[in-house]
């Protein structure tokens, strides 16, 4: 069953939220990963609203389905995200790196109450996730692991290292997501050490591979439904996007890969938030 | 920006040691064609970049994957080339320990690491970009040589020595603006021998890194409020250990403490605590680093602070090993 109007209406709202909250995070931090976290917001609310087994009153739940960012620089998103959705007062957010806070740059499952694993150093996230979902298989748990990698991640080999052993070991309660948003720190992907053709190499290691719109709603909806449900191979779903997504000043610019705003230019990319809605 | 061969106090206090680096780079790549610079989707971070732009043609961005780019560097030195290699120190030392024990200093090849982001000079991003552990595992590693500049001065002292310096060579630098320790270049750096930042009878400090300049300010206070004689030495090459400098501490001083941004497993304090310890003399001595622990999060300042490698902290780590009775060791009048 497709989402309904109300549904989609609804996700639309979380995502315009989680946007203007990646924004205050960025400018409260003093600077964060703004264009790669702008990039996952579609991907991270339909995640955690619609697909995800989990109660915010019970973090620690042991049937829960967990996510492992192994775009780890993404915690400006991941944070906000997980407090909106119940697991911790938004107010303390505001301490961003500051002194002593919970929240860092990358996160630490330590400190942060709804977090599955700390990650933040590129390549580690598969080979984590690809042992959770086995570990939950040889437990004879019913929990999934979803892991969402960025693209210029790619080009670990431990990546590829994990991705031999899923398919290896038939890893199909994982649902692997690429945030394909065609640049990484130094310059677009296909520049500074190119990826394609991606899919195509994905493949080449076991995968089965579907490309989505990363920020359309009807179709992660559609595309993840089906990756959850596939037995045969695990899944990878190539989500295009783009950096910076939401805030025109920001996208496909890679000088946004990691920024700070300041009280101004807070107002003018929220602002800009605000046409696009 | 200083023009040519000199680094004074103002490009130390403008620019940050990685953009020193990267303009001394540039000019070694002038004089010597065999240098060729790498890094791994980290060439604007690290500065290398500005190499980068320079010669396009003699660098390489390997994109994300630091093993391949140690084992890519090595490949070059064993094909007669000389890499400088740049990313974050957290990467280099233990994402690609391997590739840096086995194929570089193994082969004993002349790659030169230049390491951005050392110990907690990234507060705020967290544990997994800190890096508290490089100095313990790069001085573990036979025919590598460590070095932790003081500031944007000494970086450019020791980027310059170490392509003299044969053989892999691990530079750590910060992350951000490291304030000036020293005015000018002209101070007689040489990769392996100390620098005595203040003379002192009672006390020695043996620093490295942001630390140096934090003991010089606090050698300062101690002799204007508690008339106490600190030394300051700036030991800036952890490996090979300028032993003599220690062990005239101990005989002249009887009292040692070390600083370090890095955990106090391994590094400079274990460092000077080995060559204390054979020496067989007796000396007060405490090593002041990270404890065992994962920094908490926060700015450099903050942290510094925190962790007692500031003026405050270590005039209060003097204190306190000041107060510390030792005077009864039979030892104390054996010669040196
Ligand atoms: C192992 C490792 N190397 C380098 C970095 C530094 N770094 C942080 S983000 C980034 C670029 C990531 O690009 P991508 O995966 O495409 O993420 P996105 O563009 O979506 O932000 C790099 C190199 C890191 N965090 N981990």
């Amino acid at each position: 069953m497709p989402l309904t109007e109300q549904e989609l209406n609804q996700l639309q709202r979380h995502a315009n939220q989680l946007r203007r909250d990646i924004l205050d995070v960025t400018y409260w931090a003093g600077g964060a990963h703004v264009g790669g976290s702008l990039s996952i917001v579609e991907i991270l609310v339909i995640l955690y609203y619609t697909f995800m087994n989990i109660d915010p009153r019970k973090p620690e739940m042991e049937d829960r389905d967990r996510l492992v960012l192994s775009k780890g620089h993404a915690g400006a998103a991941l944070a906000p995200l997980l407090s909106r959705r119940g697991f911790f007062d938004f107010e303390s957010l505001k301490s961003f790196n500051k002194f002593k806070s919970a929240f860092g740059m990358h996160l630490d499952k330590h400190k942060v109450i709804g977090l599955d694993a700390s990650t933040g150093s590129l390549g580690h996230g598969l080979p984590m996730a690809v042992g959770l979902a086995l570990g939950a298989r040889l437990q004879g748990k019913s929990w999934r692991t979803y892991c969402l990698l960025g693209d210029g991640e790619c080009n670990e080999g431990t990546v590829w290292e994990a991705a031999m052993a899923a398919a290896h070991y038939k890893v199909t309660n994982l649902t692997t997501i690429i945030d394909r948003n065609k640049f990484m720190l130094d310059g677009s992907t296909e520049e500074v050490m190119a990826l394609e053709p991606l899919a195509d190499k994905w493949r080449a290691f076991g995968f089965l591979v579907k490309e989505v719109n990363g920020h359309s709603y009807p179709e992660l909806y559609e595309t993840i439904q089906a990756a959850n449900t596939e037995k045969g191979a695990p899944v990878v779903i190539i989500a295009h996007t783009v950096k910076g997504k939401g805030v025109d000043f920001m996208e496909n610019d890679v000088r946004w890969h990691y920024g700070g705003l300041d009280s101004d230019m807070l107002e003018k990319a929220k602002q800009k938030l605000a046409g696009e809605a | 920006m200083a023009e040519g061969l000199t680094w004074n106090v103002y490009d130390a206090n403008t620019m940050t040691q990685a953009d020193i680096y990267g303009d001394v780079l540039c000019m070694l790549g002038e004089k010597n064609e065999r240098i060729v610079g790498l890094s791994a989707d980290l060439a604007k971070s690290t500065k290398i970049g500005k190499f980068a732009q320079k010669y396009p043609d003699r660098f390489f961005n390997v994109g994300i994957a630091e093993q391949n780019l140690f084992g890519m560097a090595a490949g070059l030195a064993l094909s007669g080339l000389v890499p400088f290699v740049s990313t974050m120190a957290v990467f280099t030392t233990m994402r690609a320990a391997e590739q840096v024990r086995t194929d570089i200093c193994y082969q004993n090849l002349d790659v030169k690491i230049i390491a951005t982001h050392g110990g907690i000079s990234f507060g705020q991003a967290g544990t997994t970009h800190h890096c508290t552990e490089d100095i313990a595992i790069m001085r573990s590693l036979a025919n590598m040589t460590v070095v932790v500049p003081a500031d944007g001065i000494e970086c450019a002292n020791a980027v310059m020595s170490c392509v003299e310096h044969p053989g892999p060579v691990y530079i750590r630098i910060g992350r951000g603006f490291e304030p000036a320790c020293y005015d000018d270049d002209q101070y007689g750096f040489t990769i392996g021998r100390s620098v005595e930042i203040t003379p002192g009878t009672d006390i020695t400090l043996i620093c490295c890194g942001i630390t140096v300049l934090q003991a010089r300010e606090a050698a300062q206070i101690l002799e204007r409020n508690d008339g106490i004689s600190v030394r300051v030495i700036n030991m800036h090459t952890i490996k090979p250990l300028d032993t003599e400098a220690v062990l005239r501490a101990v005989n002249e001083t009887r009292r040692i403490i070390t600083f370090e941004d890095h955990t106090i497993y391994g590094g400079l304090g274990s460092a000077v605590a080995e060559v204390i310890a054979e020496s067989g003399k007796a000396c007060a001595f405490t090593r002041v680093g990270i404890p065992d622990c994962y920094s908490v999060v926060g700015y450099p300042e903050d942290l510094y602070n925190f962790y007692k490698l500031d003026a405050d902290g270590i005039v209060e780590k003097v204190r306190e090993v000041m107060g510390r009775d030792f005077e009864e060791a039979e030892s104390w009048e054996d010669g040196f």
